[in-house]
């Protein structure tokens, strides 16, 4: 039986116009700052009175900006957002096992040094 | 002509998108290398605090942000400068190719020699791999980051000089678009390695 194939088509998901990137490159520039800004006021040489009030909220505020510029590049800049679904697929699966990698490995860890503490 | 595929995606854009994929779950391996083993180190120097050594010596944190600051910005900047040089190529203008390629490929050098220079300057510092477990978790990430970089800094250039020569007709931007690719998963993994490393404390 003949496979079924479909002609490749690379007109079919337009991509954004440069104004766009420009402004997702300003956005991403603007959300470095503000990380960078955000490390300062809390434990850089600017740090002041404010500091403490900040660092409960410190770590998951780094977090959610460097996944909101993770996304945008993802998105606009690796065209995700107009190209097939199946790239985004191929993309996003591992991603998710990245992330089950990571919080699994410091889950275990941190189970086995308050183990080790504990004797 | 284009053949025909099974999926009607051109397989070339998909290896590089499976490519991806997989270095994914490379590079987690390294972050979690690095999560698992922050604080842990018996022995300075360290990253974001002050240490003085048995024998009396001095050791001062010894990340450099403003550095490193300005290098992310850099490789930020090339994510937008690549996918610029893409749009001139899919327009036909050889003009905008070659000049937005060359400033990527002008910030990707100057993060590469950050990181040479960052590096050198830690082992003058007393850092090295064998010295506690951030000089191996650190070196580990980074070096493979850095390397990583230094690939995607070829690729681009041999692209460019075709590029000079011509031989990136809009039929042909394909090939830029996988190169593009790799550098933005480049720069996405920075994303998240500069506040992972560098600035949480």
């Amino acid at each position: 039986m003949a496979a079924h194939t479909t002609s490749v088509d690379h007109q079919e998901h337009s991509h954004p116009q440069a104004s766009v990137y420009a402004k997702v490159g300003l956005v991403l520039f603007v959300l470095t700052a503000l990380e960078v800004g955000l490390y300062e006021i809390t434990y850089g040489e600017h740090a002041g009175s404010s500091a403490s009030a900040i660092q409960p909220f410190f770590v998951p505020l780094l977090l959610l900006l460097s996944a909101f510029k993770f996304a945008l590049v993802a998105m606009y800049y690796m065209h995700l957002k107009q190209d097939s679904k199946l790239f985004s697929g191929i993309f996003v699966f591992p991603l998710i096992i990245a992330a089950v990698i990571i919080i699994g490995l410091m889950v275990l860890m941190a189970y086995h040094m308050a183990f080790a503490r504990s004797g | 002509m284009e053949h025909a595929t099974s999926t009607g995606l051109d397989s070339r854009k998909l290896a590089i998108w499976t490519f991806i994929g997989s270095e994914c779950m490379f590079f987690a391996t390294l972050i979690s290398n690095y999560l698992v083993n922050k604080g842990r180190s018996l022995v300075g120097p360290y990253p974001h605090e002050p240490w003085t050594s048995p024998s009396g010596e001095h050791f001062k944190p010894i990340l450099e942000i403003p550095l490193v600051t300005l290098g992310t910005a850099l490789l930020l900047f090339s994510s937008l400068f690549v996918v610029l040089a893409l749009s001139g190529a899919q327009r036909g203008s050889r003009k905008a190719l070659v000049g937005w390629l060359g400033a990527t490929i002008f910030c990707g050098i100057f993060f590469v020699g950050m990181q040479v220079y960052e590096f050198t300057h830690f082992v003058r510092e007393g850092l090295t791999l064998k010295t506690n477990l951030f000089g191996a978790s650190f070196f580990t990430l980074t070096g493979f980051h850095g390397t990583h970089v230094t690939i995607g800094v070829i690729w681009l250039i041999t692209l460019w000089i075709l590029a000079l020569r011509g031989k990136i007709p809009p039929a042909k931007s394909l090939n830029l678009e996988m190169a593009a690719l790799y550098w933005h998963f480049v720069d996405v993994v920075w994303i998240v390695i500069f506040p992972v490393v560098y600035l949480i404390k």
